[in-house]
């Protein structure tokens, strides 16, 4: 068949599997009196169409920023006042101020479902295709079967289509920017990644390997001549994307700094909810959060999180690679989701589309990586009754993987790319020779671990509260093993890639 | 002839497969099996509260009262297999939720009922994928295929598996034909591979599952007569009268009645075989479904409808002669004709019975083996469709499932499968009508119809196209088809005054693509030419 054919089937799949996830529950559904991100995007709405921009940020009679307050940069917002825009020609009850709160309908959940289905269209998957189509080296079906990969992951299809949010939108944008350097189009790409800066700050994460790529790039080409022109250009554009990103709110210094401290709430604490990450997972043993107080907090998470985003970084600058900046873009943003402050479940999701992006590189580790990564979702996806999609999604990813890459056939030393890491230790550890047994025990063992819900799901629907998530909240035995797991797992996982740049 | 459908490979080969396929063809049915997990949440029909309450009858009440009960308007009118079949599942189902087994439980729908009939569906898919896997290894396409995506088994496991109007029907519609289907493909399979009682078997208790098979029966009837009860023909491929085995005759017999007794022995001694034929064939309905089926009739609907708007316009009918009914198109069950004259049920007989009896002759004249008894089991299916009494459009199903299996052989098979499939397809549309479910049927449909037609292009990339400019032209007017009707029509003043314009226009739409590819797929059978290499066994 067709190279075209195959890709838009691949899409069509894709999108199939994207609207039949959303058919089901929604973060917050049914839950008053503060439902959830379902509501939060809503409340957007609400706000951004009926207040003036100058409000949107402020706590107001009419703004109470301590109900779903806009904490997303200006992009989210416009993108939240056009999405209004489109609700009130169809329904006005939908963004109506204060009456609209908590307001939830078949046709509104259906509307605001069809508005990150076209996000996603729009936004994500082109960027996606294109990646994949640029890839150098390989035959056009494995093009498509890293695009199937690519779009089919789970995590991403679940919070965005089931639990309800718009990341596709910020990484896409980030994939773009990417699609633009491995194009040469610095400028471009630039643009590219201000915007999904602008959309989400947790883009944060990326920011660091785009710096330093670029500014590799403006050294190699040497500081005095055509480098300076281009770091000019860089930083040029760069303010002026933010400028136009920011305009509404330039008027006065007040307003930047209030939608700055909307954006980084410092005194929300070290970690939420169940992240697995370093700081939740030492929390087993130490308290951190009682023992040292949230500045030290803050200041510890900081220093941990520049130390390990320092080699990876610097190796970037002084050597500015496709290949490196792909990785280093792994690297960093697993340490700032493994060590930086007040970190989200959720934000797992901007270390996998980076992995996605290696995909074809390293098809067993990212696969292992990706399935993780959902996996490290499964308590909110509990709480938001998504596990029969997280059931169904999560094995038809692997078997697409299985299907598209035969990862488990590929898991010797050369193929995992780890042959001079192993070389170099196996003077040292004697058992090092058996680590890719070792690695295939390990996710076996993972593997056998996902179909762990001893009771049938509907019984967690019936009254509101099931076993199951009781099971979750309560028994912190359960959990932290559950977690420690998951910690493990991806700390692993950093370790490696941490060693391959 | 490409592919031909010589069976029973031998037993290396059908390793060899086994061993290459297996990865491929186990990616492609749990892939489906996910896909219909994640449909769980979707709108369902009516359908849904019809076997609830089998469930519930099964469940409580006594064989005699099978038949009888009729608490709820859907009473049970399927063969007694399906009816035990329901009673099995309604062992299991009561460690979900007993309360669904209440008969007095109207429109019972609890998320562990929703939960528990959807995976009953999905589990007894499980016989449908094994027919597939039959059917894959009985057929034997190019023997180099280099490429996995341009074997012809892998295209005609995805046609089938992946099949758009199975999915809809099953599960989100809400039907067991998953595993209806399955019994009649393996079946089809066996009698493929020449294991002829075996797949008599099947299909008699197939036919004891639903009664709607009995349409291709014929196809059976006369092909297992000719291969299996006279084993030899005459060195010109006629038939040798004397080779009539009786021992054949009477297995076959034996297997039909056995099965037949198993079933509906037990209301032969309670007496209420009466009561469970009437269940079965209720003459009672209209000569069309509340949504005309794209057929014959549908024509002849229209066609009355427009000469009766001519006749009014031309002033040769008063209009106050006009019955009501006429004028509000496919929302009543009752169509009254005013200019054509009015078809009966026994008419609609005659009509099927003429339309069948040239494949069956075919079959019986000119036998081609399996690739013969296909042909003339699809041209059964769809005769019946074009002229049966109260089709479903949801039958069109019988003719193209097993279509699949002759579109990988052959050209001129694969593009009348094409026009089949897709107009076939795009008339199951008004079967979801909920705005949720509007973009998924249109996703699935494109995901189908994109992959047959690609998937069949490039199998055949060395022949003539297989559609010409005309029916390219009819399939892509399919496209503005389902945009005005979905999208424009809603948005205009006459939705309220004609609300049935879409399904009529849909209905006649379509029906001019299968009457179509029905005419030639008829005129391709009955002008091939008989291969003489028939050996005289």
């Amino acid at each position: 068949m067709e190279k075209w054919s195959l890709m838009a089937l691949t899409v069509l799949l894709a999108l199939t599997v994207r609207w039949a996830v959303s058919l089901g529950s929604y973060s917050g559904a049914g839950k008053p009196p503060m439902y959830g991100d379902y509501e939060a995007q809503r409340h957007w709405q609400e706000i951004t169409y009926n207040l003036p921009i100058r409000q949107w940020y402020f706590n107001t009679s009419d703004n109470n920023l301590q109900y779903w307050g806009l904490d997303y940069p200006p992009l989210t917002a416009y993108h939240s006042f056009v999405c209004a825009y489109i609700a009130k020609l169809i329904n006005p009850d939908w963004v109506a101020l204060h009456t609209s709160r908590g307001y939830e309908s078949q046709p509104h959940k259906l509307f605001m479902r069809t508005t990150v289905f076209v996000a996603d269209l729009l936004v994500y998957i082109p960027a996606v295709i294109l990646y994949c189509f640029s890839l150098k080296e390989t035959s056009a079906k494995k093009k498509v079967s890293s695009a199937l990969c690519i779009l089919l992951y789970p995590g991403l299809i679940l919070i965005d289509h089931g639990h309800f949010q718009y990341n596709s939108v910020s990484l896409g944008l980030a994939l773009w920017a990417v699609l633009c350097l491995s194009h040469d189009w610095d400028l471009l790409g630039s643009v590219a990644f201000c915007l999904a800066l602008n959309y989400k700050q947790m883009e944060l994460y990326h920011s660091l390997p785009f710096f330093c790529y670029l500014l590799g790039k403006c050294f190699k080409k040497g500081l005095k001549g055509k480098g300076l022109v281009l770091l000019a250009k860089l930083a040029g554009t760069v303010l002026v994307s933010f400028a136009a990103c920011w305009l509404p709110f330039g008027t006065d210094v007040e307003q930047i700094m209030q939608v700055l401290r909307r954006l980084f709430p410092i005194d929300r604490g070290l970690f939420e909810d169940k992240v697995a990450n370093i700081w939740c997972s030492l929390s087993v043993l130490i308290k951190i959060k009682n023992v040292i107080s949230p500045r030290t907090q803050l200041k510890l998470s900081f220093a941990v999180t520049f130390l390990s985003l320092l080699p990876a970084c610097i190796k970037l600058t002084v050597q500015p690679s496709l290949r490196g900046f792909k990785f280093a873009l792994v690297s960093c943003a697993l340490s700032f989701f493994l060590f930086s402050f007040q970190v989200h479940e959720k934000s797992i999701l901007l270390v996998s589309v980076p992995v996605c992006l290696i995909i074809n590189e390293i098809p067993f580790m990212a696969t292992w990586f990706l399935l993780v990564s959902t996996f490290s979702l499964l308590p909110l996806l509990l709480k938001d009754e998504l596990l029969l999609p997280y059931a169904a999604t999560t094995p038809a990813f692997l078997a697409a993987c299985l299907a598209s890459f035969s990862i488990l056939e590929k898991t010797s030393a050369e193929d995992l790319q780890l042959k001079a890491f192993s070389l170099s230790l196996k003077g040292y550890v004697s058992w090092f020779k058996s680590f890719p047994r070792i690695v295939r025990g390990l996710a076996y063992l993972l593997w056998k671990k996902y179909p762990q819900a001893p009771l049938p799901p509907w019984q967690l629907r019936e009254d509101g509260k099931g076993l199951w998530s009781r099971n979750w909240k309560d028994i912190g035995g359960e959990h932290s093993s559950v977690s420690t797991l998951q910690q493990f797992l991806i700390k692993q996982q950093n370790f490696h890639l941490f060693l391959r740049i | 002839m490409r592919g031909a459908v010589p069976c029973r490979r031998g037993a290396g080969g059908a390793r060899a497969m086994a061993a290459g396929g297996r990865g491929w063809f186990r990616a492609l049915a749990l892939g489906v099996s996910f896909l219909k997990c994640l449909l769980i949440p979707a709108y369902y029909s009516t359908d849904f509260e019809v076997h609830r309450n089998w469930l519930a009858i099964t469940h409580n009440l006594p064989l005699s009262q099978w038949y009888y009960e009729a608490t709820s308007e859907w009473t049970l009118d399927y063969p007694p297999f399906f009816a035990w079949f329901e009673y099995v599942l309604s062992h299991i189902a009561k460690y979900f939720d007993p309360q669904m087994l209440v008969v007095e439980n109207l429109n019972y729908a609890s998320r562990a009922t929703i939960f528990f009939q959807r995976l009953s569906v999905i589990f007894t898919d499980t016989l449908f994928i094994y027919a597939v896997h039959e059917c894959c290894r009985c057929i034997n396409g190019k023997r180099a295929a280099k490429d996995i995506l341009e074997k012809p088994t892998f295209i005609l496991a995805v046609l089938l598996l992946w099949n758009f109007g199975l999915l809809i029907v099953d599960h989100i519609h809400f039907q067991y034909n998953g595993f209806l289907f399955g019994l009649m493909l393996l079946s089809v399979a066996r009698v493929c591979q020449k294991r002829y009682l075996e797949g008599a078997l099947l299909f008699a208790v197939l036919l004891h599952f639903k009664h709607i098979y009995i349409y291709v029966a014929p196809a059976y009837g006369v092909y297992l007569l000719r291969s299996y009860c006279f084993t030899a023909n005459n060195a010109d491929g006629s038939l040798k009268w004397r080779s009539f085995s009786f021992l054949h005759v009477t297995l076959l017999g034996l297997i039909v009645c056995l099965v037949s007794a198993l079933s509906l022995g037990p209301f032969l001694v309670l007496g209420q075989l009466p009561q469970v034929i009437s269940r079965l064939f209720p003459f009672k309905r209209g000569l069309c479904h509340a949504y005309w089926a794209p057929n014959f009739w549908a024509l002849y609907n229209a066609m009355d409808k427009a000469l009766t708007i001519l006749g009014l316009k031309c002033n040769f009918l008063e209009g106050t002669k006009i019955p009501k009914a006429s004028m509000t198109g496919g929302l009543v069950q009752e169509f009254q004709h005013t200019v054509l004259p009015s078809v009966t049920p026994l008419a609609t007989l005659i009509c099927t019975f003429i339309a069948i009896l040239p494949s069956v002759f075919c079959l019986w004249f000119k036998p081609q083996g399996p690739r013969g008894f296909l042909q003339c089991l699809v041209l059964c299916a769809l005769s019946s469709f074009m002229f049966g009494w109260h089709v479903h459009e949801k039958a069109i199903l019988l003719a193209i499932l097993p279509l699949s299996l002759l579109s990988i052989q052959r050209a001129k098979d694969a593009g009348i499968y094409l026009i089949l499939a897709t107009t076939g397809h795009f008339s199951l549309f008004p079967l979801l009508f909920t705005t949720p479910e509007l973009p998924i049927k249109i996703l699935l449909m494109l995901l189908f119809t994109v992959y047959s037609f690609s998937s069949l292009k490039s199998l055949f990339r060395r022949e003539k196209p297989l559609l010409n400019w005309l029916e390219t032209i009819y399939l892509i007017q399919l496209v503005p088809l389902e945009i005005f009707c979905e999208i424009i029509f809603p948005l205009t003043p006459w939705k309220r005054h004609f609300p049935f314009v879409p399904l009529l226009l849909t209905s006649v739409y379509c029906a001019l693509g299968i009457t179509y590819a029905w005419l030639k797929l008829y005129v391709s059978v009955l002008t091939e030419r008989i291969p003489v290499r028939q050996k005289a066994e």
